[in-house]
């Protein structure tokens, strides 16, 4: 392990999160909490079916409704066809939709929407559009789906705007291949091969505000959106995009956002309220039900993933193999990134030449499917954390040393690297920051990991068995080559600075990690630095919250921004203390020159080159483009406890060990860490969408969706292993993440160590751990 | 057909115009006290928390007319930015706000249970907290935040 740790005055310090006492206090900062005058009230009408062409759509009866003001439908929508992927240009993600369409493709399509002058009247309205369907035989199985008679997206225009594969006709959304080395040698030389077949689910990310949305018409006849979003300046483009109005004439703000967790990532609400303000010219608003959140907005893509690999008995792996079927569901928004991502952020954390990816997504008639934390990780994981598990047992080495021998060192690569990017292909790179052996390490000895065989033993009864499962991740930090993100900051009279960034804080805390960056390189306090975020007037340009990108890509801006001003400063003084420039430093927001001890406060700069001497505005802007895409590294432990008469699984203890290179504010580290852990615990043991016979979702509810809760806790422990990562700001990788991948195999491999039957189906509820169990004794 | 409500809002008594179908966020939210969340409008997000007649509630599925002649504690109501409540500033101090959303109801809960029971058990403010939904911080700086806080309403931090 790279022993350079950095230890900052600024960084690695947990300095209050900015925003948190505001929020403590219930102070109006979220997109709802703005009153607007005469504001309008969208409610939506959405499919029945799950596959079928509107025939005849009728909106006159509740277009007649007193107080409806307008009603949106496949008929009088915008007619461009784009994706509601909010990611960068050109997007790899199909356009396959437009704002409403004709042919809906699954329960939870948009059929109209109407605006009235309360959310009562515009949902009356609703009950009076008549629709008439041809409905068509639906495909729900994504194993089944490729080639299938339905042909899901059969109008013909669907296209890819960059060239890679597509294949509506077969329902066929996204292709990617790599090969490296030689499979079929690799498995040669193979002592043992293991494959396995592993399944994931529909999960929702569930953040606590609903997407959410309010346009209005400024003063100088500018659509302005205020809206609940991960991608700010996406959303303005592909708002021009869709409206076909100039870009110019549209604004975007972020205010406080509930949460996004990739949902957010997404323009759902966005496009309606843009629309029909723009049409009213009056504020249009736009709140998604919990329900609509489940049944309409984005969830993670449910794949069927295969992999088989071989190790020899020294415990050298000799082949990976792994094939992916994802499912997008009705509409391709990332379906081609989430596919490459399942390979390109598990394939490289172990040592092996030959390797094969192959991965297909298609298309159904279910929920369509989005950006979600980990973003294609968390299913590959599953699948490979398991059979590297089996490949210990196989061999008779113990799982964690299996891994501590295995997984990527300082200084290595892999050539998966290269041959899978973001959907194309990757960028070479080494990674130069890893401390994932000294996570394992920690890790094993906080959960006693050497003794489970004895605990298993104290600690089991004649009905419930005590069992210890562990798992390796990794992630990226950004996009390599495709994001940029800047950051602009002036100085004020009294020595502070406005900081403003286009990066988009979505509760992640990346305003005051991003304030602790730029202090750092000026020799401020954190609390010196006003931040600004994410208003497409006013800051500067940011990619968005997502791909674990903010704190390396957006951080690094910041150095590069505090640098440029140092200068500055450093000139500033020279000029006036009349003294070579080389000659001074800046300490405790001051320029000093040690030789003489003549010094000049930033205060004083800013308020003489405000007004006095020399006068100028200190300040800069500044960027930076990711050339690389440092992963975070983490080993979970977990130990659970299987109760065989009921099926029920009860995760005891949870210890993760984490490297995100620098914590830059560590208390909001273990928030990320614990909270996609928590979130990933949820999804393995209890979050399931039940759909009926017609691919209808039967518990949009927080009732009927089980997302955990205080009294369903484990006891957990994160430790933090700082590693410093040379590309980052001050050492710092990312860390949203990576733990949210671990659960479902770390719990899978536990309930195997406590009763020898292998669960590869999650949710592990009750019914289906005692159905494995049956299946099991029956062998 | 509207009906006047007599209510005391964080200790100020109120007269407010509402229909009798009306829901209590509804009401809430329109007073100006935002700090009551809208997460699920049915009862099970805990965001819409506020303290009801020294109980918690969820107000999203409480009519107003119900809060006739009641005392209501919002958010709001609880501390300033010049002197927070022990427990808003233990959690920030624990670096538990994140996305923030469900954090008003969270703390009613909490401060509610520490109104009743000022020296609870890790279990006691588990149990007190389950019906607030976090999805950003997996719960255990919350728990521990509340603890410190006890500690120190009882003057022993």
């Amino acid at each position: 392990m790279n022993q350079k740790v950095y230890d900052g005055r600024v960084v690695t310090k947990s300095v209050p999160k900015k925003d948190a006492l505001s929020l403590a206090m219930g102070k109006p900062m979220y997109t709802d909490d703005k009153e607007f005058r005469n504001l309008a009230h969208v409610k939506m009408l959405y499919s029945p079916h799950a596959l079928a062409d509107i025939e005849e759509i009728d909106t006159t009866d509740a277009e007649k409704l007193q107080g409806v003001l307008s009603v949106l439908t496949h008929k009088n929508c915008s007619q461009v066809l784009h994706t509601s992927a909010g990611q960068g240009y050109p997007e790899p993600s199909p356009y396959d939709t437009r704002l409403f369409n004709r042919r809906v493709k699954y329960v939870g399509d948009r059929i109209a929407a109407v605006v009235a002058e309360t959310s009562k009247i515009a949902e009356q309205a609703l009950d009076l559009i008549k629709v008439k369907y041809k409905v068509f035989e639906p495909v729900f199985d994504h194993d089944k789906a490729m080639g299938h008679k339905t042909v899901i997206h059969n109008e013909g225009e669907a296209k890819y705007i960059i060239p890679v594969f597509y294949d509506a006709s077969k329902n066929h959304a996204s292709h990617l291949d790599a090969n490296v080395g030689d499979l079929e040698k690799g498995f040669k030389e193979a002592d043992v091969v293991v494959e396995k077949t592993v399944r994931n689910h529909y999960g929702q990310h569930c953040p606590l505000e609903p997407h959410i949305s309010i346009a209005y018409i400024d003063d100088y006849d500018r659509l302005v959106v205020r809206t609940s979003t991960q991608v700010p300046f996406h959303t303005r483009r592909i708002l021009a995009q869709i409206l076909e109005i100039p870009l110019k004439q549209i604004r975007v703000i972020k205010p406080r956002i509930g949460g996004g967790f990739g949902t957010k990532q997404e323009l759902i609400t966005d496009p309606i309220v843009a629309s029909f303000a723009w049409e009213l010219k009056r504020p249009v608003k736009y709140e998604l039900t919990r329900k609509e959140e489940f049944i309409s907005a984005r969830t993670r893509h449910p794949m069927t993933t295969y992999f088989k690999a071989g190790v020899k008995k020294d415990g050298t792996i000799t082949a990976m193999d792994m094939e992916v079927t994802s499912n997008t569901g009705a509409y391709g928004s990332h379906a081609l990134t989430v596919l490459s991502n399942t390979g390109s952020k598990t394939l490289p954390l172990y040592h092996c030449e030959n390797i094969r990816f192959v991965g297909d997504t298609v298309y159904t008639n279910l929920p369509v499917a989005g950006a979600y934390r980990g973003y294609g990780a968390t299913q590959a994981a599953l699948a490979m954390e398991i059979v590297i598990d089996d490949l210990a047992e196989a061999i008779n080495m113990d799982p964690a040393k299996f891994r501590l021998m295995n997984h990527i060192k300082e200084g290595e690569t892999s050539p998966i690297f290269k041959a899978l990017g973001e959907g194309t292909e990757g960028v070479e790179q080494t990674v130069d920051s890893v401390g994932l052996s000294e996570c394992i390490k920690q890790g094993a000895e906080r959960i006693d990991w050497y003794n489970r065989e004895e605990n298993k033993k104290t600690k089991s009864t004649k009905t419930k068995k005590r069992g210890y499962g562990m798992v390796c991740l990794m992630q990226g930090s950004s996009i390599p080559y495709v994001d940029m993100a800047a950051g602009y900051a002036k100085l004020n009279e009294d020595g502070s600075f406005n900081l403003l960034v286009g990066a988009t804080d979505i509760g992640t805390g990346s305003d005051t990690i991003l304030a602790q960056i730029f202090a750092e390189g000026l020799a401020i306090d954190a609390s010196d630095v006003l931040v600004i975020s994410s208003d497409t007037d006013t800051t500067p340009f940011d990619t968005g919250a997502y791909a674990s990108s903010t704190t390396y890509l957006t951080g690094q801006a910041c150095v590069n921004l505090a640098n440029k001003i140092k200068d500055q400063l450093t000139d500033y003084a020279a000029k006036l203390l009349n003294l070579p420039r080389d000659e001074l430093i800046l300490e405790n927001k001051t320029v000093i020159h040690k030789q003489s001890g003549k010094k000049i406060s930033f205060s004083e700069i800013g308020t003489k080159s405000y007004y006095s001497e020399h006068q100028t505005q200190i300040g800069a802007v500044a960027s930076e483009l990711s050339r690389k895409s440092p992963p975070p590294f983490a080993a979970h432990f977990a130990e659970v406890e299987v109760d065989i008469e009921t099926g029920r699984v009860k995760v005891i203890r949870y210890v993760i060990g984490v490297d995100c290179g620098t914590p830059i504010n560590p208390k909001l580290v273990i928030g990320q860490s614990e909270g996609a852990l928590v979130n990933g615990i949820s999804y393995a043991l209890s979050e399931q969408y039940f759909f009926n016979e017609k691919g209808r979702m039967l518990n949009p509810s927080f009732g009927n969706y089980k997302i955990m809760t205080t009294i369903d806790l484990p006891e957990i422990e994160t430790i933090i292993v700082p590693t410093f990562e040379p590309s980052g700001p001050w050492g710092a990788k990312s860390v949203a993440e990576v733990n949210i991948n671990g659960p479902m195999p770390c719990i899978s491999n536990a309930i195997y160590d406590a009763i020898g039957v292998r669960i590869t189906e999650p949710p592990f509820t009750p019914d289906r751990v005692l159905k494995a169990i049956k299946e099991h004794s029956k062998e | 057909m509207s009906l006047l409500l007599k209510v005391k809002i964080n200790g100020v008594e109120k007269k407010i115009e509402i229909q009798p179908n009306e829901i209590l966020i509804d009401v809430l939210r329109r007073e100006g006290y935002k700090g009551v969340k809208r997460g699920c409008n049915e009862g099970t997000c805990g965001t819409c928390t506020i303290i009801f007649n020294e109980k918690t509630v969820k107000s999203c599925i409480m009519l107003a007319a119900q809060a006739q002649n009641g005392t209501i504690t919002t958010i709001e109501g609880i501390g300033t930015h010049e002197k927070p409540h022990p427990i808003q500033e233990a959690f920030v101090e624990a670096g538990v706000v994140q996305c923030g959303f469900c954090i008003p109801g969270m703390i009613l809960s909490a401060k509610n249970l520490l109104d009743n029971n000022p020296n609870p058990t890790k279990a006691e403010v588990k149990m007190a907290l389950d019906g607030n939904l976090c999805r950003c911080t997996g719960y255990r700086g919350q728990i521990e935040a509340v603890l410190k806080a006890a500690a120190v309403i009882r003057g022993e931090k």
